[in-house]
């Protein structure tokens, strides 16, 4: 196994996510499959090959540092789930 | 024949003509899709009350003689492009209620080309998938076989021009997105140079693969699109500040003397033989057309599926953590506390799908792993990108089987991930590398599920793929062949 029960527990906390008891197993299952299909990259070796993090020549984007105008506070709050006056409400953070 | 049926090109010569109006071309499409959309669900919203306002404003601008690359000519948009004030859900319960403050680059530059918005497509759930059956809002059906899946995760926009509910379509395109559908579907779909195309409001899956591109009935509206959509955006600091040609003078020409590259890894295991003999006649027709084909290698293929099962979950994992219910979209009722809020947020919002590659790209960015995986597979990733510097000193552009199989059926991969996974295997290489990909159609297989030719060409050369299926298109006319719906 590359991942258990436990693992998958834990990055899901750290994901910000939950899984109900019965799905579990099954999903840990899936996991380490998509996981042990992975290992097939063991099988090369890459030493001192620069890793690729973009798909695209890398240079700086630079523009003037003007002031323009941005989404004013009726358009940033026309979605919010629960907003308060000039705000976002959440539930309490601190007892 | 219908209007419905028409391409853009032939569509925008009626109307400038004055022979129709936007509005009977907006009538005969809605037509079309009460008639036909209950059995394919290619939309999952539709725009009728702008569009029609859409259409007038473009009746009236070619009264004035107003007249752009796509005025009047129904379009639809796949629900992941943002459309200021309209839903934009990308298939999913958190943001079922999001109404974009702004549109997309894409989508302005639609607009003022004319173009009229039908509405908005189906597509696997943050465009995760290959099959549309991840969507919250129910499958999309293959036009051609309703059993089947239409491909994904732009499979909306594909049966929609498929069955002709409108006259081209936007998909995106992270590991084959476009050209998967395209090919299922049997029209054209083109996936551009990393770059090329503004992703400002297009909701983000995977940032350094996702790539806009255009759903046609033919190659010649593939250009038309591409001249539209392709060019420096400054809200969008991977687009690239190079020129843009004028697609369409890449039409009409001879691919003679040309080289194509025939790489040996993409006709080996796995291919179904129609699609394989389907895909070596389109060579053959080209061959046989004064261009030459030799045999290359890209040694990495097989690597390409699980570099970018890293890399993708990886990304998304990053950019999924802004859905947390808080500034927008879905939020759990009644949670104790603010911990509770993102879990039950995110767990209810987010499809199965989703939730797994999240944990994936967690699990690979983690402490401990993110050598192991991520690192290793950004290193395997510029081992591919080098394989296609090499071959393309060698060829002009590249030709494979779009996808390894025709359409496949519903429910049949939907529980096993890597067989699902594994169905984009021929598409994915080009995000990975960065470089342009076109699926045009090249046939159907003996059910009468049709087949797509793939070309890739180097960064930029989206000219080359626009000729050379263009050409194709003339060597192996369109056979004369719709949906039965």
């Amino acid at each position: 196994m590359k991942i258990t029960q436990e693992e998958v527990r834990h990055v899901a906390h750290l994901a910000r996510l939950e899984f109900p008891e019965d799905q579990i197993g099954k999903f840990t299952i899936q996991l380490n499959d998509i996981l042990m299909y992975m290992e097939m990259l063991n099988a090369l070796d890459t030493k001192g090959v620069e890793p690729m993090t973009h798909a695209t020549v890398l240079y700086n984007a630079f523009r003037d540092d003007e002031v323009k105008p941005s989404l004013g506070e009726g358009e940033s709050l026309a979605n919010a789930p629960d907003p308060r006056g000039q705000f976002f409400r959440v539930p309490r953070v601190i007892e | 024949m219908e209007l419905y049926e028409l391409t853009v090109h032939e569509l925008h010569e009626k109307l400038v003509s004055g022979e129709t109006t936007a509005r009977e071309v907006l009538d005969a499409y809605y037509r079309r899709i009460e008639a036909v959309e209950d059995r394919v669900h290619a939309y999952i919203s539709l725009m009728k009350e702008t569009a029609y306002a859409q259409a007038e404003e473009a009746d009236r601008s070619i009264r004035e003689g107003r007249i752009g690359p796509l005025t009047g000519v129904p379009i639809a948009l796949k629900d992941i492009c943002c459309t200021r004030g309209f839903p934009t859900t990308c298939a999913s319960r958190i943001l079922e209620n999001f109404r974009p403050p702004y549109d997309a680059t894409v989508v302005a530059r639609l607009r003022a080309a004319g173009a009229v918005f039908t509405g908005k497509t189906n597509m696997d759930e943050f465009a995760m998938g290959s099959s549309t059956e991840t969507s919250y809002f129910g499958v999309t059906r293959n036009p051609w076989d309703l059993e089947r899946i239409p491909g994904g995760s732009s499979g909306g926009s594909a049966a929609a021009v498929a069955a002709d509910e409108c006259a081209a379509a936007i998909g995106s395109d992270t590991g084959g997105s476009i050209r998967q559908p395209a090919a299922l579907c049997g029209v054209v779909g083109m996936k551009p140079t990393y770059g090329r195309v503004s992703r400002f409001g297009l909701v983000a899956f995977a940032s350094s693969l996702d790539q806009i591109g255009p759903f046609t009935k033919d190659v010649r509206d593939c250009a038309i699109l591409m001249n539209v959509i392709a060019g420096h955006d400054p809200r969008e600091s991977t687009s690239v500040p190079v020129e843009i040609p004028d697609y369409r003078a890449f039409l009409d020409r001879s691919v003679e003397g040309w080289k194509i590259g025939i790489p040996r890894e993409y006709f080996m295991e796995g291919i179904d033989p129609e699609v394989r003999a389907a895909v070596e006649g389109a060579a053959r027709a080209l061959e046989g057309s004064g261009a030459k084909l030799i045999e290359v290698s890209l040694p990495h293929t097989k690597y390409c599926v699980a570099v970018y099962y890293i890399i993708a979950p990886a990304e998304a994992s990053s950019n999924l953590a802004r859905y947390d219910g808080v500034r927008y979209g879905f939020r759990a009722e009644d949670p104790r506390d603010l911990l509770e809020m993102y879990k039950k947020t995110r767990s209810a919002g987010f499809g199965a799908e989703v939730k797994r590659r999240i944990i994936i790209g967690t699990y690979v960015l983690s402490s401990g792993y993110y050598e192991a995986y991520y690192k290793k597979a950004s290193q395997v990733r510029a081992l591919i990108r080098e394989d296609f510097d090499r071959v393309f000193a060698l060829c002009d552009v590249i030709l494979t089987p779009t996808t390894p199989t025709a359409a496949f059926r519903l429910g049949e991969k939907l529980d096993d991930p890597i067989q699902m996974y594994l169905s984009d295997i021929f598409t994915i290489s080009a995000n990975l590398a960065g470089i342009p990909g076109i699926s045009v159609p090249c046939g159907f297989t003996g059910e009468g599920l049709p087949v797509g030719v793939q070309f890739l060409a180097p960064h930029f050369e989206e000219g080359r793929l626009i000729q050379i299926g263009s050409a194709l298109s003339t060597l192996m006319p369109r056979e004369v062949r719709r949906p039965r719906l």
